[in-house]
């Protein structure tokens, strides 16, 4: 679904390149998650799969892109829009401002692809079913929590119903990126980490998350790691999740 | 510096009751975090402690000044708050300039000024940005930009609203060692944040809210135990209490250390 070959991208007006000689192929119907300290390159992989890079950051990009068949940087932005849904990290910045309630927030994007009544009414339901939304669909998107217009950033992306996401729920294929790392190794299958924009690890979450160089890297740590590293245990593999800590320290039970 | 709210109840504009009688009292150099799930109404009542929005019925005192009756220029000598989303904060082209404005305009001296921007920037490891536009900045970075602008004010009162969202592993630890160090400063620290973990280490003091209401209020170790409050708020304990939980241990670690030391007082009694 997602095949990314040797790319290598700079902003314009920037030094150093933002991601570096990337490979990675994401198939069908993964749940995949994108760890990695601040500057990472983690935001700029997700534009460059949902095509703001290139076409609305420019810069320079080489390598190729492609999702669900399209090559993102020769197919033009309304076209990707039915095949891959971006969710920004600040919601702030995605609700369009052009509509009055909830509910026509998460019909805005479906009406610029010109479907008919019918079908927007069942996907704007649908979106603000999956993202508990429903009773606050007459509400204005600024009488909203900010953890609330969060989940309207998400409802308007799947109601687009995109192939891609970057970022939430299943059927679909899925890019999450996230600091949430006892969250990312309960759900993910495969994460995946950036540092310095490369790729730095790939597989099974418990690999990825345990990997000493990666902690180092900036990654990070869920505290049942910490703990059971500072533990001082030796040969057993460490912990990300609540299960394997309680697994790891089953001798000590009370 | 004390901060009384007594029967707080607000509501927007378009009807929605975001505080519906919530009344608590925090004293001079606390650090207290406020945690629950979205639109339990946390960003509602910390714009309250900054007169940023007045009670629909109650009143809000920081010291002796009632915060209906302040304009918010004044409250923010007392009370400086950081924004969840900090571009709604920011708006200077240097990150130097934003992180000036705010101790400008309480009327200081140039050196005053500059010695406390110099010492802010330092605090957040921004020192060598100061020259940048904050929006060449990251997300995560523009909120320690944001989190500077607040500190440079010297404020007793230092307001978060979730410091840690979208910041890594290096970025939570410096904003709690600032936490720390506010509070070894004797200043009174609130945090709003959906991160139990951050809070257990760096916060003594937790309120636990859920619908404009408070349903928990104590040291933090008590409050993040009661299992069915932090249910009910939707929140989810912090990750070494639940292992201890897990473990079938008495003891409820709120940090790495404090669960090491359990671990080995318990090896040892083996």
């Amino acid at each position: 679904m997602i095949e990314i070959e040797n790319l290598t991208y700079r902003y314009p007006l920037t030094d150093a390149p933002a991601l570096q000689d990337i490979s990675l192929r994401v198939p069908r119907g993964q749940f995949c998650a994108l760890v990695g300290p601040n500057e990472a390159g983690k935001s700029t992989l997700c534009y460059a799969l949902s095509g703001y890079v290139p076409h609305f950051y420019r810069g320079e990009l080489s390598g190729t892109i492609r999702v669900a068949e399209a090559e993102v940087a020769h197919t033009d932005l309304p076209h990707l829009v039915s095949k891959i849904g971006l969710v920004f990290q600040n919601p702030f910045n995605q609700i369009s401002g052009a509509r009055f309630t909830v509910r026509e927030e998460v019909a805005f994007g479906l009406e610029n692809l010109g479907l008919p009544r019918e079908r927007i009414l069942e996907q704007v339901d649908e979106a603000l079913e999956l993202t508990g939304l429903t009773p606050l669909g007459a509400r204005s998107p600024y009488a909203l929590s900010g953890g609330q217009q969060q989940r309207l950033a998400l409802a308007s992306i799947i109601a687009m119903q995109p192939q891609v996401l970057v970022l939430d729920e299943h059927e679909m294929t899925i890019v999450l990126v996230s600091h949430k790392l006892e969250w990312v190794a309960t759900f993910a299958e495969r994460v995946i980490a950036l540092a310095g924009g490369r790729l730095v690890g790939d597989g099974e979450p418990l690999d990825v998350l345990t990997d000493p160089a990666l902690v180092e890297a900036g990654v990070g740590q869920t505290r049942y790691s910490q703990a059971a590293r500072q533990a001082g245990d030796q040969g057993k593999p460490l912990p990300v999740t609540l299960a394997q800590a309680v697994e790891f320290f089953d001798a000590d039970r009370r | 510096m004390q901060i009384a709210v007594e029967q707080v109840s607000f509501s927007y504009p378009g009807g929605v009751e975001a505080l519906r009688g919530v009344s608590l009292t925090i004293e001079a150099g606390e650090a207290v975090a406020i945690v629950g799930e979205n639109g339990a109404g946390k960003t509602t009542l910390a714009r309250h402690l900054n007169g940023l929005l007045k009670p629909t019925s109650g009143r809000v005192l920081v010291g002796d000044w009632d915060t209906a009756e302040q304009s918010i220029a004044q409250m923010s000598r007392r009370v400086g708050l950081v924004f969840q989303n900090p571009d709604d904060q920011l708006f200077e082209r240097t990150v130097r300039a934003e992180v000036t404005f705010g101790p400008r305009n309480l009327g200081w001296q140039p050196a005053e000024v500059r010695e406390a921007v110099d010492e802010a920037l330092a605090r957040v490891g921004l020192s060598e940005a100061a020259d940048t536009h904050p929006y060449d900045l990251h997300l995560a970075q523009r909120k320690l930009v944001a989190l500077a602008a607040t500190l440079a004010m010297h404020t007793p009162v230092v307001l978060l609203d979730e410091p840690t969202t979208g910041q890594d592993a290096v970025s939570v630890e410096r904003i709690g060692t600032i936490v720390d160090r506010l509070h070894a400063e004797g200043r009174t620290v609130i945090a709003i944040s959906h991160d139990l973990d951050f809070c257990a280490e760096h916060f003594e003091r937790a309120v636990v809210m859920a619908e404009g209401r408070v349903l928990a209020d104590g040291p933090t170790r008590q409050v993040f135990t009661r299992g069915e409050v932090l249910a009910h708020a939707a929140v989810e304990a912090p990750q070494l209490i639940r292992l201890a939980t897990a473990l079938g241990w008495e003891a409820a670690p709120l940090t790495v250390e404090e669960f090491l030391a359990r671990l080995r007082e318990l090896r040892r009694s083996r």
